[in-house]
């Protein structure tokens, strides 16, 4: 596998923002479709958000990131709409868990120095170090433990049972 | 080597390897729940990941719960999806009306002490009360149970909260939550257990301990578990054939902090909008004006919860004038039981709503929706902005009978002020 780059701009939200911020669970009754929920994204706390998100955008969080429900399709939106990451102080776990099972790479390290718009680049290949190209800062968070790092590299939880049938560790 | 808790013993146990905090570990699933709002996707991912049988119907469990009645022909058709394929893969399935999914498993003995039950929902932690290593996933995890059997799981370090003597009059075990919310905040047991302990447990019966487990989520714990007693033995009398095996902690086992909570010096609490953990001494936020009051959920609609509202809305005089008060009972077992002993006539005869079993106005999917700007008080577990489906109303958590007393005053009152 090739090591992964990811470039894109620092999409800013605060602490404690719950899966129904993420993506009302009213709007997942008539949808499960992440092109469609990925208009909604974000609705009730940024209504802007959605109409301005560009794939490649990360989203930067503070403490507590996805907490509430473990609804899925609050990881599947965010990817829906072409965000290959979040950066948090810390995630719900449900949340951790269903980003690693779909592929969107979650980064626990400290954010408070990121500003909105920022450009950021986590390099793969250096334990998805983050390099904030604004303002010159390198965070460096914690590593995966080797099962995530394989499911992650598999794609997600999908490729990873299709290849293996069972969890190998 | 120091001794281990309860859920280093559990997940041991379920992964044939010596689990301590940390450690990653693949472990045996006893059973799996998931609901109307989680299964949809899991089918999906079924079928992505090959999925062709399962392997091992006997231990899923699906119930139709968050969308009752069904209020568009998606969710119906949700619905018809989740019973075709139980009954193509033998799956149980609780239906419409039912009630909730964790109260099911918990009335079912599908949780039992000792197991490892999951559920796709966050509320999953429930079972924990039953001495159960339970833990909320995702639609994903839900599907790759399905197939292998199997999850990998995090083995949690594990917080001891200790509980010392008993509770006063007027107050409840959603206070001693509240209180835990208020002491811990939001993610104050991110990623570790809760493990409960200490001589103020013996007074607290089984559906106490499921309220304390269901908002161990809500301070962002993986589980929070109970050890078993007799309480525990008499509960599942009769609800389960099947042997087990409790675990208790051992004497040395290593916790990462230890929260003693006095439960004779605590006061009746309420979570503020829209935070859990906006924890205040119910009296500072008495004479707010309520006009809806929510009885139920997985968090409060049990029989015990609905005796204690009751009692307070009878020596209360009744509801105030320009109060909804909405009643759903967490299942069927509950309603029968509320039927039987004149509860549920009492609440019809106070001019309450009756919704049928399931998750009711909880999560804003079906139910009643409140009004703008209205304010709600709420035996449930959540009250985030827009969580009962109105974004500009108001809530406010607390115990069925401090619900009951704002019901009564149609404002924030201290129960303990309405004595019959
Ligand atoms: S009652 Fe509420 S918290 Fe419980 S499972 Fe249903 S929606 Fe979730």
């Amino acid at each position: 596998m090739t090591a992964l780059v990811l470039r894109g701009r620092a999409r800013l939200f605060g602490d404690d923002v719950n899966t129904d911020y993420i993506i009302s669970s009213t709007r997942k009754r008539e949808s499960l479709d992440p092109q469609v929920l990925r208009q909604y994204l974000f609705e009730g706390i940024d209504p802007a958000f959605a109409a301005s998100v560009v794939p490649g955008d990360l989203l930067v969080a503070g403490k507590n990131f996805g907490c509430g429900s473990a609804m899925e399709v609050a990881v599947t939106t965010v990817l829906g709409a072409g965000i290959p990451a979040v950066l948090a102080r810390s995630f719900s776990r449900t949340y951790y868990r269903n980003a690693i099972n779909n592929g969107l790479l979650p980064i626990v390290c400290d954010t408070a120095r990121i500003g909105a718009g920022d450009w950021l680049a986590i390099d793969g290949a250096n334990g998805m170090a983050v390099r904030n190209e604004t303002t010159g800062e390198t965070l460096l968070p914690e590593p995966l433990p080797p099962i995530m790092q394989a499911i992650l590299a598999a794609g997600g939880l999908v490729p990873y049972i299709r290849e293996h049938g069972r969890f190998v560790v | 080597m120091t001794g281990k808790t309860i859920s280093e013993k559990i997940l041991s146990r379920k992964s044939g390897q010596d689990a301590r905090a940390g450690d990653l570990v693949v472990c045996a699933v006893d059973c799996a729940l998931g609901t109307d709002g989680s299964v949809p996707m899991a089918l999906d991912y079924f079928a992505q990941m090959g999925g062709e049988r399962l392997h091992d119907p006997a231990r899923i469990v699906f119930a139709l719960d968050h969308y009752v009645p069904p209020s568009s022909a998606k969710t119906a058709g949700l619905h018809q999806r989740m019973r075709a394929f139980a009954a193509l893969h033998g799956v149980a399935l609780h239906d419409v009306g039912e009630g909730i999914g964790h109260q099911l498993i918990v009335e079912t003995g599908r949780a039992l002490p000792g197991d490892l039950v999951v559920g796709a929902d966050s509320h999953a932690v429930t079972y924990g009360a039953l001495n159960s290593f339970a833990t909320g996933i995702g639609s994903s995890d839900l599907a790759a149970i399905m197939i292998t059997g199997q999850i990998w799981l995090r083995v949690p370090q594990s917080i001891r909260i200790t509980l010392t003597g008993r509770l006063t009059a007027g107050v409840y075990a959603k206070d001693i939550a509240l209180a835990l919310a208020e002491t811990l905040g939001a993610d104050g047991a991110a990623y570790q257990a809760l493990e409960f302990a200490g001589p103020g447990l013996q007074h607290l019966e089984l559906e106490d301990r499921l309220v304390l487990s269901n908002l161990a989520v809500e301070m962002g714990a993986k589980n929070g578990i109970f050890p078993a007693d007799a309480q525990t033995r008499a509960y599942l009398a009769g609800r389960t054939a099947q042997a087990f095996e409790a675990v208790d902690p051992d004497p040395d086992a290593a916790y990462s902090r230890e929260i003693v909570l006095d439960l004779d010096a605590l006061t009746p609490r309420i979570a503020l909008p829209h935070l859990v953990d906006r924890v205040v001494p119910l009296q500072e936020a008495a004479q707010i004006p309520v006009q809806m009051v929510y009885l139920g959920t997985c968090t409060g609609g049990r029989l015990r919860d609905f005796h204690q509202a009751r009692d307070v809305l009878k020596a209360g005089g009744g509801v105030a004038p320009g109060v909804q008060l909405v009643v759903t009972p967490a299942s069927r077992e509950v309603q029968d039981a509320m039927e039987a002993d004149g509860t549920l006539a009492d609440f019809v005869a106070l001019g309450a709503e009756i919704v049928p079993p399931g998750c009711g106005s909880c999560c804003g999917t079906c139910g009643v929706i409140p009004g703008d700007g209205v304010n709600v008080v709420s035996t449930a577990n959540r009250n985030f902005k827009g969580r009962m489906g109105n974004a500009s109303a108001s809530i406010f958590l607390a115990s069925p009978a401090s619900c009951a007393a704002a019901a009564v005053r149609g404002a924030i009152t201290d129960p303990r002020e309405i004595t019959p």
